[in-house]
């Protein structure tokens, strides 16, 4: 065994541990949240999958910013065909070990690559200036200093190393198989190698051009590597998750809010409709709604985590249009770093459990009354939103906890919930409901 | 004809084929109730054999509900559901989009099923059954523009049967780059009709008002008693020479009903 394949063996053996803990982590996390079974309608969830997710429907709203992600998502989707030969190349010690068996398919294959990472290239040098150059609002907003904006442009430049690397190895190789055919077998005339090449790396020595190959060899598989350590802790889990977000995206009428069978069942019992519920004293008073992650699904997690802060439901968001702090991309921002705060905590203190989990802090430290009061429930966001994640459900939730459990709120809200439940009308008035029918009847006796 | 109580008909031993909800915007907004009785013109003009339920209408609960208050919504909408399947109501038609979305997608979790249409999708079937013909003369070629509103359009996409009814005017209708699943929030729904504004730089309406005027319409077509409101504000606000009808409002103007 080479020292390359000890060295490769090692890489692949670390990465593959800690990915493995670091996305345990993550799915932990996820279902922190609420049970919630989403098994219905395997049909049409397998349908949005294809559409949505694989065929990035919503994304075309947005026709030159879809063509282009489709262009880095298309070459990232390619291009693992390539990394599976990188791995049985690492481990086996051998090199390209599809394209003597393949032949002329393998030459298609490697050149359909290219000409994608060609694209993706240039999709990814304009991005790096749209995100940076171009003030485009939805990359400015305050949610989006620090981090998040290092995160957007860093995923960039690690594409770029990537496509340095994918060709200065296919580069290097076309040129390697003139000059010594027996260890590297023909790949056939590549679309963009065989001219970028000789181009670049024409008139180096072997030996150079034999490191050259290397370097581009393992700078492409580190780069892919350090993709599993990086995504993780940024927002680019989206690659993964959008698939099972879409599958589990609600399906029934985006204007039916959640129903509160246990309230539901309250009201009809003390209307006496249903068989009066036995209430134990001792029993401490239910919470309703949501204060934390624990109170939210676990499918409101799985947004948070999926969410690549595009910032789309932001800019179509009338609150945020119009100043006010709401950004409906900040919630979901928010629940994700409140579940990777509980997560790390449960991982130092292993006494610490979903069940008795008390840091005193909970969702209300990251996300204000004031973003919460400036929605108009309008759905802009969930329509927005590319990958069908839902900001609303978890904003009308903590809405919920603010008015059922803290009996907290808009002051201005409680006459018109009396008046709802005092006078039947969200208004309180003198008049009879039916007064405009009796005038409008009185106005027809006298025509 | 009069606008007859389920109650009444009952008395008489009849039922009506169709419900009218009028909510608590048409039923006590000065504004709202016009689109009230406008819609009364025009389902009577239509011969429809419809009721509404007076006095024993409740808030659908609506902005409660999304307020976050749970108690109340439910007290409210089990209440009507009560009074709906008492009567075996089984067509409801509203002018309200909140009301049409609370009683056709939240009503079935608590035991009130029922076909529910707004009422531009009543006026829309109606002109396409021959059941009621639009005279074009006082709206042609004038510019209209059409509000989309929330509840009605993004959250349960009724986006071509007002549309259809407007096509009937003979007018010009311009849309707004901001039409359809991207239309603007007047800003009244999810209960901030019944609270200030967060604080932020302008209001909601002024934005969709200042749109409004730069299509340059004479009239703004809506469908809502909230937007109607809201924008009417918006104009007043802008100063701006734009009419806020509902689109029943439109047809009883044009028919002179």
């Amino acid at each position: 065994m080479g020292l390359q394949q000890i060295i490769f063996l090692l890489l692949i053996g670390i990465s593959g541990y800690f990915g493995f803990k670091r996305y345990g982590a993550i799915k932990r996390n996820i279902f922190l949240g609420q049970d919630e079974d989403i098994s219905d309608n395997a049909g049409q969830r397998w349908k949005n999958v294809l559409l949505v997710a694989l065929g990035q429907k919503k994304m075309f709203k947005r026709i030159i910013p879809a063509v282009l992600h489709f262009f880095i998502y298309a070459a990232f989707l390619m291009t693992q065909i390539e990394l599976i030969e990188i791995i049985l190349d690492g481990l086996t010690g051998k090199h390209r070990i599809f394209a003597s068996s393949l032949g002329g398919f393998y030459t298609f294959l490697i050149s359909f690559i290219e000409i994608l990472s060609i694209l993706a290239f240039v999709a990814t040098i304009i991005f790096l200036w749209r995100r940076n150059m171009l003030k485009l609002p939805r990359f400015h907003k305050p949610e989006m200093n620090g981090w998040p904006k290092l995160d957007g442009n860093l995923i960039l430049y690690g594409e770029i190393l990537l496509l340095i690397g994918i060709f200065t190895m296919n580069g290097t190789d076309t040129l390697l198989q003139q000059l010594d055919p027996a260890h590297y077998p023909s790949t056939g005339n590549l679309a963009v190698s065989s001219w970028l090449g000789p181009a670049l790396f024409g008139g180096l020595g072997e030996s150079s051009l034999h490191i050259l190959e290397r370097a581009g060899w393992w700078l492409h598989l580190i780069v892919i590597l350090g993709f599993i350590y990086y995504l993780p802790i940024s927002k680019h889990l989206h690659i993964f998750l959008a698939f099972p977000n879409v599958y589990f995206a609600k399906l029934k009428s985006r204007g039916e809010m959640e129903n509160m069978p246990v309230i539901m069942n309250e009201v009809k019992s003390m209307m006496g409709l249903i068989p009066e519920i036995p209430v134990d004293p001792n029993e401490e008073l239910p919470e309703f709604g949501s204060k934390d992650i624990f109170d939210l699904s676990w499918k409101n997690i799985l947004d948070a985590y999926t969410c690549t802060e595009c910032g789309r439901c932001t800019s179509m968001c009338p609150a945020n249009l119009t100043g006010k702090k709401l950004s409906p991309r900040k919630i979901m921002m928010d629940i994700r770093d409140r579940a990777e705060e509980v997560g790390k905590t449960l991982d130092a203190d292993k006494t610490k459990t979903k069940e008795n989990y008390d840091d005193g802090k909970n969702l209300f430290d990251y996300i204000s009354k004031e973003e919460l009061h400036a929605c108009t429930t309008c759905n802009a966001c969930v329509e927005a939103c590319p990958v069908m994640i839902d900001p609303l459900e978890p904003i009308l939730k903590l809405r919920r906890y603010e008015i059922l459990t803290e009996s907290a709120g808009p002051a201005e809200w409680v006459p018109m919930f009396t008046a709802i439940e005092n006078g039947g009308a969200v208004w309180q008035v003198p008049d009879a409901r039916d007064k405009w029918a009796q005038e409008f009847n009185q106005n027809q006796d006298a025509e | 004809m009069k606008v007859r109580t389920v109650a009444e008909l009952t008395a008489e031993g009849k039922s009506p084929d169709i419900l009218f909800w009028v909510g608590c915007a048409g039923s006590f907004d000065a504004r709202a109730q016009k689109v009230t009785v406008a819609l009364c013109k025009i389902l009577n003009e239509a011969k429809l054999n419809y009721a509404i339920l007076g006095n024993e209408e409740s808030c659908t609960g609506d902005p409660a509900r999304r307020a976050g208050n749970e108690f109340v919504f439910q007290m409210t909408a089990i209440q009507n559901i009560e009074v709906l399947n008492g009567y075996n109501i089984k067509k409801i038609v509203t002018a309200c989009p909140h009301c049409f979305n609370t009683i056709k997608n939240e009503y079935p979790a608590l035991g009130g099923n029922y076909e529910v249409i707004h009422h531009t999708q009543l006026i829309q079937s109606l002109i396409e059954e021959g059941k009621l013909t639009i005279e074009s003369g006082d709206f042609k070629g004038k510019k209209i523009t059409y509000h989309d509103s929330c509840y009605l359009g993004r959250v349960n996409d009724v986006y071509e049967a007002p549309r259809k009814v407007l096509e009937n005017l003979d007018a010009n209708l311009s849309e707004m780059k901001r039409c359809k699943s991207k239309g603007l929030c007047c800003g009244a729904g999810g209960a901030q009709m019944f609270k200030e504004d967060e604080p932020g730089d302008k209001r909601i309406n002024m934005d969709r008002a200042e749109e409004i005027v730069d299509t340059g319409a004479e009239i703004v077509a809506a469908n809502c008693p909230f937007c109607i409101t809201m924008l009417a504000d918006g104009m007043k606000a802008k100063e701006a020479n734009v009419m806020v009808y509902d689109i029943s409002e439109l047809i009883v103007q044009s028919n002179k009903l």
